[in-house]
């Protein structure tokens, strides 16, 4: 395994589920309970230093238990590194620890997972839609969003 | 200086009945108010771009040289809905600017007309998903539509002649629909 699993197993050995590296690409898969503590230990760790938080996403794996998963990248820009973090969150319990306090620019890649795929961050401050509007009605990344249902329109703000 | 008959004296030129009927008959037009005020109008339409995407690009070459909107009397091309009477939509409209739009199209004063130039404007285009608009006559009136992904400028040149055509027809009491659906 790569330097940087084996930085985060040694630390969190019992809260990685999963960690597998192929052409330079490595990934962990982490228990939801360590997660916060994990990414905060990756952006301080000084072997780590992931000050680049590059993208949050969500994932609807419909029809698997659990059904959705979020995923982390991140970058080192003093290091040259790079890490996948994926952490896999039920559907009647769903939602993952916020990681604003660590990454100020979490903040919108938190609000797009919640918009699109309806994944809540706990301790977010603002979470509510970014891309869509007010009033929209499902997530629309949720695989099993009807492909032809339409919204309704929006009504023009009379004094915005 | 040669004395010009009439001008040196301060004598009016005589008029008589005969060569009254010669001057009506060279020099006036008889019209109905109605059309004289839709021929005024079709010459002079001021359009305002909602340009969101390549159509705008189009249009941009409609209004140069090459194609030359001024030729069809509409290259005054204003951004203020205020000072406009012609709505060109150019474009991908989604949910969250529908309200945009009919708020720009409320504010524009009558007499105004709408044309949807392109796929997306008129019916959604090819973005059949959950996020844009299927047609901008789900929000607000169209009398023009233009079909293309994008419009070549000679379509957008004959949408403005068919509205000159349109505003003719109506000014002789021609009813012409314009489409506003009502959607479930």
């Amino acid at each position: 395994m790569g330097k940087v699993i084996d930085r985060f197993k040694s630390h969190f050995a019992e809260g990685i589920l999963e960690a597998h590296e192929k052409l330079g690409d490595e990934t962990i898969l982490v228990m939801r309970e360590v997660l916060s503590d994990l990414l905060r230990f990756a952006k301080e760790d000084p072997e780590l230093r992931f000050d680049l938080m590059m993208d949050i996403c969500g994932v609807d794996y419909l029809g698997q238990t659990p059904r959705f998963e979020v995923v982390y990248h991140l970058y080192s820009v003093p290091k040259n590194h790079r890490i996948r973090i994926k952490v896999r969150v039920p559907e009647d319990d769903c939602w993952v620890p916020s990681c604003l306090n660590v990454w100020k620019a979490a903040d919108w890649f938190e609000r797009e997972t919640y918009d699109m795929v309806g994944i809540h961050f706990e301790g977010h401050p603002n979470l509510k839609r970014v891309l869509l509007f007010e009033g929209f009605e499902g997530h629309p990344l949720r695989k099993d969003y009807p492909i032809n249902k339409r919204q309704k329109i929006p009504e023009p703000l009379e004094n915005p | 200086m040669p004395a010009r008959k009439g001008a040196t004296t301060g004598i009016a030129p005589t008029w008589n009945l005969k060569n009254m009927s010669s001057v009506a008959e060279n020099n006036f037009l008889t019209t109905k108010l109605s059309e004289l005020v839709a021929w005024g109008r079709k010459y002079s339409m001021w359009p305002m771009p909602f340009g969101t995407a390549c159509c705008a690009i189009e249009f941009m070459g409609t209004v140069a040289s090459v194609f030359d909107i001024s030729r069809f009397g509409a290259e005054l091309v204003r951004f203020s809905p205020r000072q406009a009477d012609l709505l060109l939509v150019l474009g991908t409209i989604n949910y969250k600017q529908a309200p945009v739009l009919k708020k720009i199209y409320d504010q524009m004063c009558d007499p105004k007309w709408v044309v949807a130039v392109g796929a997306c404007a008129t019916c959604g285009g090819f973005y059949d998903n959950y996020s844009v608009l299927q047609g901008i006559d789900e929000v607000i009136p169209v009398d023009v539509y233009v079909p293309g992904c994008p419009p070549r400028p000679e379509s957008i040149l004959n949408a403005i002649v068919k509205l000159q055509e349109k505003l003719t027809r109506e000014a002789k009491g021609e009813k012409i629909e314009t489409r506003l659906v009502k959607s479930a």
